[in-house]
Formats: structure tokens, sequence, C-alpha cells
């Protein structure tokens, strides 16, 4: 079991914000960001890296959360899916998501949504292929996936193949 | 994309179609809350002082338990409570009674539940259940259902001396007739895997008491009223004490129509502590400590005539039940309904042994008994067809159910758009081209493409297994057009809040926006069966209508008194009175109420309704109109079968379904999707592999999900048939895009390769086995 350790100061960038924790050395990013920040938005559904309902951008790069220690993350920049909206307006690949109807149980759409976000910062005009690649590590049991590609490809000419 | 039906198509009698909520796409309303991060799933939700619960598993298939020694895990730092068999009562429950929470003296399962912990934090509690010591004198494990019916074989339970503890039986017309009368007949074996739903939020549970006694549960049940009733019986609290709070789930698929048992152990550790207890399963407790799908072995024999008119059909089913009951055995009830009343078919029988084994058991699963059955049967009808040499489209047609029938089991088809739905899905997949002759390899590949279709017969208006299948709405409207609308339907992902809140802003003429949707809290909301067996859209929607048109003639006497006028002669529309004749605005719908409310009168406008379908309970044989209406509909798979590999690959699916009338283009477009992708991995990949008793995959690395690599292109077409029993003229559809999925594909890979699979998953190996069974017999043949 995890003795009584010693927690360890972590200092790193949360959605544009300094943040200073002190968290166990074995603790996972997505345990600080869901248990010490209450940033509960990034979700667990396997906490073996299979699933990706936990994934946010750390430095970028989309990564699952429960696979990365929260100290490999001292003084590096996270993004999760609650800093994406602006102004309490929905960032548009939540607002493609909401309209496309890409959302049902909604229990996958944070990680979906993150990683649609960060495949669309290094890619701006992804082909079916890729966003299907991009998104390949993210299960959905509810939507068929259709409707989520349909979301993230919408963003490419500002609207939907579909539409 | 919506066809409607031209021999049973009704118009929208208001003819403002373009102004109507009813068809239109609208996205769900709690989606930008989901969007953003912010909508709270159980595992968010902290109460304060709030433990967490952790469960000790036997990990045996079957012993006896001879002690259990607790002592190491209650002498750990941060324990705050330990339980075992010993420390409760042991109610027995469950469909068969043959479960407790806690097992004392014999296990019969690896995931029977013996001893559980809550603790300061998961970490402590998940240590302590490890402290735990149990010895245990291990039995002769029965694995396998000839295993079970050996004679000689271990007994299970008591209660069940053969290991059979259930039989079902089902027949209409006559068997040898059908025999007689019949010119070809096939007989097969299929058989169907255990899968797991895979909800993407694991399952759990938050239970505290009150100081009151009051037992307040934050839970994922999709039955809350029914689950109250059960739960109250198991841990001693009376009903009324019950206050049942669903938050927002991830996935529900019918794996939450049970009891389950870590739920009145939460109670329990709950009571023990007398603080909030957390309990949420890992992904590894998922897979091997919740029900799966009913795994099944069908023996179908049927005929025909040589013109393709079906004689007979003659179902043997065999139930590996496992170690305890859930719904899984009673999931023939729904398979005999396809066998018997899908296709016309004078003389059917089906008889059902639900065998106990060691094994984990089964749970209500989307479909219910019916995809499995859909496969045997869809698949042999393409056999007979073959057998034939019919067009397997032409034998269906030939055969298919109309409107106005009523089947062998009992069930009026009021409105059927079977025909429909098996022309349209045809056509849309080109069926008169790429079915017909000997399939060609894909360029140079050794890859070979085939069509196959099936269809499917389910309930639509709900199904009346319980003496009320009802649902309740209280709905209040604001001073100024505000409505809060309490159903009694659940909201598990599907979209229900946003089809009751179109159907009351349509009813009302107001916007979508001003409707407010309360459906999580057993004290606040009237009773309802629970959301399952496709029922929510046709049950609560007719509810939520029906309250809606009290309102809405409320507000019409009061407006007609206002405006001194005939309320007939009145309609609203766009948050106003209007002239139902011109459509003129005539005063806003605020001011009449602010005038209801605040002038002599005052009064409010507040509606309640609880409607009941016009459905029957089934009688002893299984016969009668279970539902109000009937939900049809026809899926063709086009497949790509490599023949080296065995890898089958689906390349698209045409579906169409009778729906009654599509109430939300995008909600009803995302249910079949979904089904479909849930339909592929049940066919293809999806496996809970059971070896000795011991789940051996229990992870989405060795458990094979559909990505977004395996979604085939999609032709969805909707056949409009406006059940006249249906709000707005709609039948339920959630549970039938997945249960004709696995005979499509079957069918399809026959079309390509000219191998039948009768086993699912159609794994690769399997289907190269059979790929080269069948070279090895053409080779033979050659030889000869």
């Amino acid at each position: 079991m995890r003795e009584v350790v010693e927690k360890v100061d972590l200092a790193f960038e949360v959605n544009g914000d300094s943040v200073r924790l002190a968290v166990s050395p074995d603790a996972t990013l997505a345990e600080a960001l869901r248990d010490d920040l209450e940033l509960n938005g990034t979700k667990t559904g396997c906490e073996e890296g299979e699933c990706g309902a936990c994934s946010v951008l750390l430095d970028g790069k989309v990564v699952n959360s429960c696979l990365v220690l929260a100290l490999e993350c001292g003084g590096k920049s996270v993004v999760t899916i609650e800093g994406l909206a602006r102004e309490g307006r929905l960032h548009p690949m939540q607002e493609a998501f909401v309209n496309h109807g890409a959302i049902q149980c909604g229990y996958c759409s944070p990680g979906m949504i993150m990683t649609a976000y960060a495949l669309r910062l290094e890619n701006a005009s992804p082909t079916e292929a890729e966003v299907r690649r991009a998104l390949e590590g993210n299960l959905c049991r509810c939507t068929g996936y259709r409707k989520i590609i349909d979301a993230v490809l919408s963003l490419n000419n500002g609207e939907s193949r579909h539409d | 994309m919506i066809k409607t039906s031209g021999d049973t198509g009704t118009v929208n009698k208001r003819g403002t179609d373009q102004e109507s909520l009813i068809g239109g796409r609208i996205p769900k309303l709690d989606a930008p809350e989901k969007a953003v991060g912010l909508t709270r799933y159980l595992d968010d939700i902290k109460l304060p002082r709030m433990l967490y619960g952790k469960i000790l598993y036997a990990d045996r298939p079957h012993a006896r338990v001879v002690d259990i020694d607790t002592s190491p895990a209650a002498a750990m730092y941060g324990v705050r409570a330990v339980i075992t068999a010993a420390d409760i009562e042991l109610v027995r429950f469950g469909f068969g009674s043959d479960n407790t929470a806690l097992k004392g003296e014999k296990v019969t399962c690896i995931r029977d539940e013996i001893a559980a912990v809550a603790a300061d934090t998961p970490e402590i509690a998940g240590e302590a259940v490890k402290r735990i010591r149990v010895t245990y004198e291990d039995l002769p494990v029965v694995a396998t259902i000839e295993e079970a019916l050996a004679s000689g074989a271990p007994v299970i339970h008591e209660g069940a001396p053969n290991n059979v503890p259930f039989r079902f039986d089902y027949d209409h017309g006559d068997i040898d007739e059908g025999v007689s009368q019949s010119d070809v007949i096939v007989e097969d074996t299929f058989s169907s895997q255990r899968v797991a739903h895979c909800c993407l939020g694991t399952s759990g549970l938050i239970a505290h008491f009150g100081p009151d006694g009051r037992l307040t549960l934050h839970s994922l049940t999709q039955v809350p009223f029914l689950y109250k009733h059960d739960l109250s019986r198991i841990v001693g609290v009376p009903p009324e004490k019950i206050r049942v709070i669903q938050p927002p789930i991830g996935g529900g698929f019918g794996s939450k129509l049970d009891v389950h048992p870590f739920e009145p152990i939460c109670v329990f550790l709950a009571r023990a502590t007398g603080r909030p207890v957390r309990m949420v399963f890992t992904r590894e407790e998922e897979f091997f400590a919740t029900p799966t799908r009913q795994p099944m072995v069908i023996q179908l024999r049927s005929g025909a005539k040589r013109d393709g008119t079906f004689t007979f059909r003659d179902v043997r089913m065999t139930l590996d039940n496992g170690g305890r009951t859930s719904w899984g055995a009673t999931t023939p009830w729904i398979s005999m309904r396809t066998f018997s009343s899908l296709y016309r078919v004078p003389h059917v029988r089906q008889h059902v042994d639900v065998i106990y084994t060691n094994n984990i058991y089964a749970c209500a699963f989307r479909g219910y008994g019916n995809p499995q059955a859909t496969f045997a049967l869809e698949s042999q009808i393409d056999k007979l067809a073959h057998e034939l040499g019919m067009d397997p489209l032409d034998i269906r047609l030939k055969n298919a159910q109309e409107p106005g029938e009523t089947t062998g089991q009992g069930m009026v088809l009021g409105t059927c758009g079977l025909a429909d739905c098996l022309k349209t899905a045809a056509h849309n997949a080109g069926w008169d081209v790429k079915h017909s002759g000997p399939q060609k390899p894909v360029g140079k590949s050794r890859r070979v493409r085939g069509l196959g279709m099936a269809s499917l017969f389910h309930v639509g208006g709900g199904a009346k297994i319980y003496r009320s299948d009802g649902c309740g709405t209280i709905l209040q409207i604001d001073d100024f057009g505000g409505v809060t609308v309490q159903t009694g339907a659940s909201e598990i992902g599907q979209g229900s809040e946003t089809v009751i809140a179109q159907i009351v802003a349509e009813e009302l003429g107001l916007p979508i926006e001003n409707i407010r949707v309360v459906n999580n809290d057993s004290d606040l909301k009237p009773w309802d069966v629970g959301v399952h067996a496709s029922r929510t859209t046709f049950i609560a929607g007719n509810s939520a209508l029906r309250a809606a048109r009290q309102a809405k003639g409320k507000l019409l006497v009061a407006a007609a008194e206002k405006l001194n006028r005939e309320p007939d002669e009145l309609d609203l529309a766009k948050g106003n009175v209007v002239d139902r004749e011109t459509g003129e605005p005539i005063e806003s719908i605020g001011k009449v109420l602010r005038g209801m409310h605040f002038g002599r009168k005052n009064e409010m406008i507040q509606a309640t309704e609880f409607y009941e379908p016009p459905s029957k309970m089934p009688d002893e044989g299984h016969k009668g109109d279970i539902s109000a209406c009937y939900a049809f509909g026809t899926h063709v798979a086009e497949v790509e079968v490599d023949l080296d590999t065995g890898v089958v690959r689906v390349l698209g699916i045409s579906a169409a379904h009778d729906v009654g009338r599509v109430i939300n283009q995008l909600g009803i477009e995302g249910q079949i999707e979904g089904g479909i992708a849930q339909g592929i991995g049940y066919t293809l990949t999806e496996e809970v592999k059971v070896e000795g008793g011991r789940v051996v995959n229990p992870s989405f690395t060795d458990y094979k999900l559909v990505t977004t690599h395996e979604v085939p292109e999609l032709k969805l077409e909707f056949i409009e048939t406006h059940d006249p029993a249906g709000p707005h003229g709609a039948k339920g559809v959630a549970e039938a895009p997945l249960v004709p999925v696995a005979p499509a594909i079957a069918n399809a890979v026959y079309n390509a390769t000219g191998v039948r699979m009768t086993d699912l998953p159609l794994t690769p190996e399997r289907v190269l086995a059979k790929l080269n069974e069948s070279r090895e017999a053409e080779r033979g043949a050659t030889d000869g």
C-alpha cells in the first residue's frame, strides 16, 4: 500500500494559471488534476492508458494523464477540458461536438475534445483518415464515432460535411 | 434522409413543419455542460467525511468458505469498517433468489463478494481487503454446460439439484403439421458469447444515512423506483425512507437494471460507519464483477415451402447461467418474440434450458436476448433462401409481417414498415448489383466482398413485464413562460431529456430554452418503471405530451376569457397566443400567465399526468400484446474478407428503421450509429473470455472494442409509419440498431466466401478455419 509518504512540491501551469501543489510522488497527473485541483472534467475510464478519457495537453502534446506522474509535470504547461472555453463561450471544437450530436453520455467527451483539439494545433485541416488516426486511442461506447469524426471535420471549413 | 411510408403516413396537421421542433436536429440540452467538463459524474462527487468502499472477491469459482479473518484489515489505520456475511442479514435477491450481498458459506463464481472495507482513502481500502485472510475448501469446478449436465455433476445450488434452475416453453401452431408442409428443412446450431457493456464510466454508488434514518443513494440505476423497492428489502430500510439521486452516468445499455451485490454492500458499509461511503469500480472489476450479455447456444430448425413460404420453426436454447442469476436468464422471453413474430410463421415451438455453472453471470444488455435470436434466425433464413434458390430479399419480403396482423404470439401490429425497411435498406446498399453472382477478388488481392441482410423486430411502445409500464409527469409554468417538467424518465445519455423538452415546447409554443427537465431525484420525480426496453421516447414522451396538452388547454381557456374569444379559435406559437387560422400573434404567453396568477382568479398552471400504455402483460404461455407498438428495421452489410487471414472488415451498413416518426433527427441518428458500432464489436471482436470460471481478459488491452477505424460508411433511413399510439407517431428505437448487425455481417461473409459462420464472434481464426474446411471439402470433391 501507499505508506504515509512525504508529499513533494510541484509547480506547474494549468490552463494558463501558475499552480503550486504538494503531491505524493506516485500521484498521477489525472489524480492531481481531479483530486487536488477539482478539475473533474478530466475523466478516468481505465487508469491504464487504453480508453483516452483522461487525455490532456502537456506542453502542447496530448497525453493520457493517468499514465503521467504529476511530478513529471514540474515547470510544464497543462491544458485540460476546463481550459478551452473563453469568457463563457465554448471553444469551436466544443461547439462542434455539441451541434453535431457527438456527445451522448459524455464520459469520453472531454478526452475526445482534447485529442481533437491537439490534432488541430498541429494540423489545421486534417483529412478524415487523419482524424480517425488521431482519435484511435479514445474509446466511445455510445456514439459509434461517426458524429465525433464529423464534428472534428466540420471545423476544416467552418462547417460540417453533412449540414 | 427520412422516408414517409405512403400506406400509413399522415401529414402534420398543423402544417408547420418548417417551424416545428419535431423531427429537427436538436442538440442535446446537457451537451454544453458535458463539453466543457463541468458535468459531475458519480466519481466526481465527494460528500463531507466520505469514506471509500472496496470489495474482496472470492477469486475462485467453486468453494466452501471455511473461515474469514478480517482482523489484519481491521487493524489498519484508516479502516473504519470491515464487513462479512456474518455482519449482515442475508436476504436473498435476484431473479433466481440465489444471490445475497455477501457470501458466507459457499462461493459459486469468482466474482462472489466475500467481504468489504470502508476506509479513509481508496488506497487504504484496497490494501485492507488484500489483508483479509479467507480459508476455502475448493469444490470441483463446473466450467461448461456439458459438465453441469453430466451425471454426477457437482450441485451448484441446492434448490436446483440437476443444475437446471429454469426451463421456459413457448409454442403456437403445431410443429408436426409445419414439418409435413415443408419442402425444405434446415437445421443449425448457433452460439454467441459473453460481451461486456463497457460503459466508459464504471459502476459505483454513494450511500449515506441521515440522522432520521433516511437513506440517500447517488446511484447509477436505470430503474430508480424498482430499485428502491428491491434494495429496501435487502438492506431493511422502508422504501419511503430511501431517496435515489441519479447523477449523470457514463453509459448504461441495460447494465443497471438490477440491484447488484455491491449496492447493498455499500449501504451496509454506510450503516456500519455512520458516514457516506462511495464505491467506484476499477476497469478490471467492471470486467469480471459485473454481469455480461447472456451467452446462448441456439439449435434452430426451420422449414419453408418451395415458393419460400415459412412453415415452422423449432428452437432449443441453452443458456450458461453462471453461478448466480441476474436478468440474463430471462432474456429468452424477448428472443421468443423474434422467432415467433418477425416474419409470418404458422408453427413455432421454443424450449429453453437455463443451466447453472461456476462461470460469471449475465444481466440485461441492449436488445435483451434479441441479438442472439436474430443472429440465429436471420442466418438461417439466408440459408433457406439459398437452399430454395431464392434471393434473400425476396424470401424475406414474401414472409414479412404487414400492418394490421396479429402475430402467433398475440402481438398486434398496428403499424409495420418491415417491407419498406427491407426494400429501402437493400436499394441503398446497391443490393441488386452487388449481391448477385459469385464474388470476385478485389483487384489482385486475396480479398473478396459480399453483401448480407438481416431484419429485426422489437418492442417499440414499452414492454409490460411489470403490472405497470407507466410514467408520470408534473408540469409547472412560471409567470414568464418558463416550464419545469418533472418526469419519471431517466436520462442515461440517450437524449430523453431533450426529446421531452422538444415535445413540451412544441405543444406550448415556447422556445426549447424555456423548458427545464427534472429527472434525477426520486423525491421529486413521479414514478416510472425505468429506462429500458426502448421505452422512454414512447412512454415518457406520451406522458409529457399529455401533461403539456392539459397545460395548453388551461392556457387557452384563460387567454380566451381575457381576449373575449373562444379557446378553439386560439393556438400557441413562438411564445404567443395566436389566432389559430391566421397565426397572427395576439398576446404574449407570459402576459396571459401573469394575468391568471395576479388577476382576479389567482391561478397558476400546473398539470399532472400518469400515462399507462395500452399494452398487456403476457400470459403464462408468454403470449400477449406486450407493447403498445412494435419496431422493425433492416440492415444490409457490405464486408470484405481476406481469404489468407480470415479478417472481416465491414465496409458499409445501410440501415432502414421503422421508427414511427423521428422526434430528434440528431438524437436518433446517434442511437442508430452507436447501436451499429456496438453491433460490429459484438460480431467481430468482443468477447469476455472465461476459462475454468476465470475471466482472462479483464482490460481494454485484451478486450477489443470498436474504434474510429472500424466505423464503416453508414446509410441511414427512417421509415415513418406514424404510429397512432406514439407521441407525434414515434416508436422506440434505442435497442433496435444493435439487433440485426451480426446476422447481416455473417450473411455478407457467406455472400463473399460461401462459408456460413454460426459462432460469434467472427474472429479471423474462426473464419479462416471455416475457409480452410470449405477448401478441403472442395479439394476432396475434385479429387473424388
